[in-house]
């Protein structure tokens, strides 16, 4: 009674955030030393020892950091295995790529007709993008999605406000109607495999399954080199994800992440001490549809090319996948198991992997990775179901909590049989 | 006394089976009652109805001085309107500590943007240890709820809601699995309550009923059997022979 | 003209030759030969444009022989005489020599050195005037398969002398089915053919109803229109009724076209034009004094135009105002084109009344494609029903599954050739592989995560990937064939619209099997009861005796089984790949979830209402399937908004848990 404060340090307001919360503090060290490293050895701005393309896989990497980071707000902490948040990823990437996709071409456009006669009037213009643009799909006029397309601010704003309108609206559809657990997985799916099969078509007026292109070119920069623009994304992707850690350490760190937690393991209780589970569960599933666009939109310049395939469930289900890995309800476990797998998944499918010959038959690990993947995440569920997070709670020596009764593995599952006897 | 919950004619089934059939109660401002009932009774499905987990077939729940109607309200109104719920098992956050567990509780504003711009005020601090030491768990504050025996999760749980502030408690076994001077304890804690609120306690155990002294409802097949002092309904004819002549 | 000059000689030499020497082996007077004389020029000069009458009369007479010279003539075996001038025909002994024969009566005449003789090579257009002239004569044929042939080869191109065969054959046919068939052509071809309006409307009217394609084929170019223009609507009978312009009918755009087409109006100048004339008018910098520089948007484009037009070194073109006057000047109207107005007008009466009938078929065909579409999505999810619906346990491998029972019998058919034997032989197998598969699962993966549903929607969909990559592996990623025995090649037809093949109405009725057996298992014995104990309190079944560790092992066995047996069925249907699991997965999940967890006739109505409303989907856009997928889905998780337990749901406290 005497010394409240020190009873409740997460509470405490007088010391600053970093200091309540050391490992964020040692993230954002780690990722400055990365991203310093990286920048020593790049072509671009270093001694050269890392390639370019593989500056672009480390950017891309940082993204999928980001996006995990996300899903592990939604499901490791919230408990709601989303399996639509790398649809609002590709959304991210759609947005930005339709401006740099419109601004690239616009250049050209405009300088193979500065050669006419006749200097172009707008129309012409517009109609020559559309031709170049829309051609491989056989149409030659701009959809109405593509209103925006010709302005960055405005694009950039479809980057967060399409996938967090949707996942607005979606969310509230579904967590109005107490879509709860595997059910709403498979919503999410569902979702997911709309959005794509939409997107497949020709005359979803974002070129079907040819999707878009190019979009590594940064428009009026062309005299930039990649080795250059690959750091800047580099920068771009690692301060994305800088700050996206600090917001997710505070969203999950005060009593807004209790009440995450808490909605995770008994949504039901949660309700009778009064806190409105779907406003909750519709906030964090909105914030984090806008921060994997955001991850999308930063990742998709790195890549080149985006087409309705990347949003195919298959790829929200390999999120899931890698934060699982590295370990649910822990930030950080969400970054090393994006970066680990992914980097390991390029590895393996780049062919640098050795094969092993077995004499009757050789492992070529392009075909066997993917195996090996599936298997070793059953075996991950299985048997660590906190992934690599948990290794390095050994290493702290942390004891897990005696949880008396109920399962492993923060879900909403696994308070089910004790819910229903109430 | 005006009432401060008032239940008229409320009728559910489920498949058929009816669990509560043309129930109707009332419960004053600062008043303690006692429901008891056998196994099937009804007891639970009462308190489902009134805390919103179970819409009612007919039937309407009232409450407070403006008669508002409870069952257009989702659980989370009901509860932020004044109803506290204590379950039967235990169901405390087990992966949180019991100071956040408390701090969860506290009556404050629940919209997601304040808790998240939320910051224990020192008078905050101050309640939780307050609840904490009268539940017997100041020292353990830092821990894990997980950690907890039964007993301590019981504690925590009627922590918890003292903490919200309620106007009504609704107590579920609140004595299930407690040493006698426990017992004793929430007794003190639910007539002290009383004084200043509506507990419905619903409980097994008839000393600890008869030491709450108070207004008993007795239940059966969904409906009420009898209702007044403790001596008045154990020697009813028809609540001897439905419950305690069996 | 040498065939000519050689002609008259020959002509010239035959009569001659008839006045000095008449030949005693042919007779020069028979009424083919005369037939024959009076066109001999046009036969002999055998030119497609002017045989017509040659033929018409071979055609019109009714001696025997006509068909005969028809034949011989267009099988290059006709010759003439060079001297006589007599037609005969013949066949070549050697290079030099021919046989010839006599057309009357068909004796030989002797053989002869061919320079006395030219040969008639009528060419490919009169061999088919020539072929349609026989059709009439093989419509009197004795055999029944030559007269079917002649009313096929009508069918396919008919002309104006088939009405008259027909109508002469018409009442004497023996076979009833053919006899059928020549009334048809019959009214067809008088539909088309027939001199007077009349004939033409009573044969139209005797068609009311038909859903055949050829009767629309016949009538729909009767109620062809054209839009056409005028500054005010004509009397004329043929006006069927005017259109607006501006409207989806008729844009402005065209409606001017028209007016332009007419000679009512003036051209506008595309801006293609504009701009083409306006660089050929570039002076310097400027155009018709305007800066070029200045010419980027299209209203400066417009006046420099206009300055050129006043300088007159372009032509006017109208403006947007021209246009709207010229619009508002005249009156847009239809016009029939495709026969007499009567005629056409019945004709759309008789098309609108098929028409109707023709919706009312489609929507039959349609509610049976559906059907099929239910059966094939009922055969995915049924094993579902009772791995997800009844044990609760989320299996994202199911679909991994299916394509598993499919594979295996692929394999089968490796090795057993025989179509009938190999698919009887895999389905047991399938059953067996699948059933195994499910068994391993359920005791290495699941058990280990009963009641953390999400974790076995993970690790289930570990399986799935790994089993997936396998089986490309092994497989490769081309499409197999699973090939279905041949008595289900084809089609239950009822009509032209209304049709189901084989292979759907085969799986439809093994989706009933499996109905039925989910039925009798789950309701009629041990294995069943027990189930339905284990999942409502295993702890109460395990304690009367049951071992729920091994009732699950089964349950799961018999719904990954089945999964099997499904993959057999939907790799006839559609193509064995790796991926053809995946393809159901999200829907089968969807079906049990839109039709009720835990309810087999919740799920019957969800893949009814999946199907039904996919297929409703396509035809509203059939050209993308895609799109209905789309839409279908996100029908679905509206419907789940509204109804989150399905369709049937079940009430009460079991469900809270």
């Amino acid at each position: 009674m005497t010394d409240t404060t020190s009873l409740f340090p997460k509470y405490a307001k007088s010391r600053p955030f970093v200091a309540r919360h050391p490992s964020v503090l040692i993230f954002l060290v780690c990722l400055a030393l990365f991203t310093l490293g990286v920048t020593i050895l790049s072509e671009g701005f270093g001694i050269g020892v890392i390639s370019t393309s593989f500056i672009k896989t480390l950017g891309k990497t940082l993204c999928l950091c980001l996006v995990a980071l996300a899903m592990d707000l939604v499901w490791g902490y919230t408990g709601i295995l989303s399996l639509g948040h790398m649809a609002f990823f590709g959304i991210g990437g759609y947005a930005i790529g339709m401006w740099l996709m419109y601004a690239r071409t616009e250049i050209i456009v405009v300088q193979s007709l500065a050669a006419a006669p006749l200097p172009p009037t707008p129309q012409e213009i517009s109609d020559g993008i559309a031709t170049q643009i829309f051609g491989v799909v056989g149409a030659s006029e701009f959809p109405p999605i593509w209103a925006f397309a010709h302005s960055l601010p405005l694009q950039l704003a479809a980057v967060v406000l399409v996938p967090g309108l949707l996942a607005l609206v979606f969310g509230w559809l579904a967590f109005r109607s107490r879509v709860t657990g595997v059910y709403l997985s498979i919503l999410t799916q569902a979702m997911t495999l709309a959005l794509s099969l939409y997107l497949f078509q020709n005359d979803s007026g974002l070129r079907g399954n040819n999707g878009l292109s190019g979009l590594q070119n940064l428009p009026g920069l062309d005299a930039v080199p990649q080795d250059t623009v690959s750091m800047w994304f580099l920068w771009a992707s690692a301060a994305a994800l800088g700050l996206g850690y600090v917001f997710a350490a505070w969203t999950v760190s005060g009593k807004f992440g209790s009440v995450l937690r808490a909605i995770r393991d008994n949504e039901a209780r949660v309700r009778f001490l009064g806190y409105s589970v779907e406003a909750y569960k519709l906030f964090i599933f909105t914030v984090t549809a806008i921060i994997a666009a955001i991850a999308g939109a930063l990742y998709y310049p790195q890549a080149g090319i985006i087409n309705p395939a990347e949003i195919a469930p298959i790829a929200s289900i390999y999120l899931a996948v890698w934060v699982a890995i590295g370990g649910r309800g822990r930030l950080y476990g969400a970054v090393i198991g994006a970066a680990f797998v992914s980097l390991l998944s390029t590895w393996f499918t780049g062919g640098q992997a050795p094969d092993i010959n077995l004499g009757v038959y050789t492992v070529q690990w392009v075909d066997w990775w993917t195996i090996l993947l599936g298997l070793s995440f059953v075996a991950v569920t299985l048997f660590a179901p906190k992934g690599i997070g948990g290794i390095l709670d050994l290493l702290e020596q942390r004891r897990s909590p005696d949880r008396h009764g109920a399962d492993l593995g923060p879900d909403a599952g696994a308070l089910r049989e004790k819910e229903a006897d109430t | 006394m005006s009432s401060l919950l008032e239940v008229s004619g409320v009728s559910v089934s489920f498949d058929g089976f009816k669990a509560i059939n043309n129930l109707t109660f009332q419960i004053g401002e600062a008043e303690m009652r006692a429901v008891i009932g056998p196994n099937g009774a009804g007891k639970t499905t009462f308190m489902d109805i009134v805390t919103g987990k179970t819409r009612p077939d007919e039937g309407r729940v009232l409450w407070g001085e403006k008669s508002q109607s409870l069952l257009s309200m989702s659980e989370s109104q009901i509860a932020r309107a004044g109803v506290g719920r204590k379950f039967q098992r235990p169901t405390v956050f087990e992966d949180q500590t019991v100071a956040e567990n408390l701090m969860l509780a506290i009556k404050k504003n629940r919209s997601p943007f304040a808790v998240l711009n939320f910051r224990a005020t020192r008078a905050d601090q101050e309640k939780v240890a307050e609840l904490a030491d009268e539940i017997g768990l100041l020292a353990a504050l830092e821990r894990k709820s997980g950690e907890l025996s039964h007993g301590q999760k019981q504690w925590l749980e009627i922590g918890m809601l003292l903490a919200q502030d309620p106007r009504l408690l609704l107590v579920d076994e609140p004595a299930a699995g407690m040493t006698p001077a426990e017992r004793e304890h929430t007794t003190d804690i639910l007539v002290e309550a009383a004084k200043t609120r509506a507990v419905v306690v619903v409980e097994h155990d008839m000393e600890f009923v008869r030491r709450l002294n108070c207004k008993v409802t007795v239940l059966h097949e969904g409906s009420v059997l009898a209702e007044g002092s403790i001596d008045h309904v154990t020697s009813d004819q028809s609540v001897i022979e439905v419950y305690l002549g069996r | 003209m040498s065939v000519f000059r050689r002609f008259c000689t020959a002509l010239l030499s035959a009569l001659l030759i008839l006045v000095a020497l008449p030949l005693a082996a042919q007779t020069a007077d028979a009424p083919i030969q005369r037939l024959l004389q009076d066109h001999a020029e046009i036969i002999a000069k055998s030119s497609r444009r002017t045989i017509g009458p040659a033929i018409d009369a071979l055609g019109a007479s009714d001696l025997a022989q006509a068909q005969t010279v028809l034949e011989k003539w267009q099988a290059k075996e006709m010759w003439f005489n060079k001297d006589t001038g007599l037609f005969v025909y013949a066949e070549e002994i050697d290079r030099k020599t021919i046989r010839a024969f006599d057309f009357d009566d068909g004796s030989e005449i002797g053989e002869f050195d061919d320079k006395g003789f030219k040969q008639l090579k009528p060419n490919s257009g009169i061999r088919g005037l020539i072929g349609a002239a026989l059709v009439q004569f093989q419509l009197k044929n004795p055999d029944p398969t030559v007269r079917a042939a002649a009313l096929d080869s009508i069918e396919r191109d008919a002309d104006a002398t088939h009405l008259l065969a027909l109508r002469a054959v018409r009442d004497g046919e023996t076979d009833a089915a053919l006899a059928m068939r020549i009334d048809r052509l019959e009214r067809l071809l008088t539909i088309r053919f027939a001199d007077t309006d009349a004939e033409r409307i009573a044969a139209i009217t005797s068609f009311e109803g038909d859903l055949g394609v050829d009767v629309r084929a016949a009538l729909n170019p009767l109620v062809a229109t054209v839009v056409d223009a005028a500054a005010a609507l004509p009397e004329d009978a043929d006006v069927l009724r005017t259109v607006t312009p501006g409207t989806d009918l008729l844009p402005a755009a065209q409606a001017y076209e028209i007016l332009v087409a007419g000679g009512l109006a003036p051209p506008r100048i595309s801006r293609a034009d504009q701009k083409a004339a306006l660089i050929d008018n570039i002076q310097g910098t400027t155009v018709a004094g305007i800066e070029v520089a200045s010419l980027d948007a299209q209203d400066a484009r417009d006046l420099a135009y206009a300055a050129l037009v006043r300088q007159g070194a372009v032509e006017e073109a109208a403006t947007d105002a021209d246009v709207a006057r010229a619009l508002e000047a005249h009156v847009f109207f239809e016009r029939l084109v495709g026969g007499a107005p009567p005629v056409a007008l019945a004709a759309q009466a008789v098309l609108d009344g098929i028409e109707a009938k023709v919706a009312v078929n489609q929507s039959i065909d349609l509610g049976l494609d559906a059907l099929s579409l239910a059966s094939i999505y009922f055969l995915a999810a049924i094993g579902l029903a009772i791995t997800f619906g009844v044990m609760g346990v989320i299996n994202m491998a199911h679909g991994e599954f299916i394509m598993m029972g499919a594979y295996t019998g692929y394999v089968v058919q490796l090795f057993v050739p025989d179509y009938t034997l190999s698919i009887l032989l895999a389905i047991p197998l399938a059953f067996a592989v699948t059933f195994g598969a499910g068994v391993a699962m359920e005791r290495l993966v699941i058990r280990r995560l009963y009641h953390r549903p999400l974790e076995t929607l993970l690790a289930t969909f570990g399986i799935s990937i790994a089993l997936q990559q396998l089986a490309k592996n092994i497989f490769g990623t081309q499409a197999r064939p699973l090939t279905a025995p041949g008595w289900l090649d084809g089609s239950l037809v009822f009509n032209d619209i209304v049709s189901i093949s084989y292979i759907r109405i085969a799986i439809f009725v093994l989706a009933l099997l499996f109905l039925a057996l989910f039925l009798i298992v789950m309701n009629r014995t041990r294995l069943g009861l027990e189930v339905r104990a284990v999942t409502q309190n295993p702890r109460m079944a395990a304690s009367m005796g049951i071992n729920p560790d091994r009732i699950n092992m089964l349950t799961f066995g018999f719904g990954s089984g089945i999964a099997g047996i499904a993959g057999v069925a939907i790799g006839l249907y559609a193509k064995v790949t790796s991926e053809m699991g995946a393809d159901y997965i999200v829907q089968s999940f969807m079906t049990v979830v839109v039709g009720g967890v835990g309810n087999i006739w919740g799920t019957l109505l969800g893949v009814t209402m999946v199907g039904t409303l996919q297929k409703g989907i396509e035809w509203l856009n059939p050209s993308n399937t895609l799109a209905a997928q789309t839409y279908m889905i996100l029908f679905i998780i509206l419907f789940i908004q509204f109804r989150p337990r399905g369709i049937i749901a079940l009430k009460g406290r079991a469900v809270e848990a």
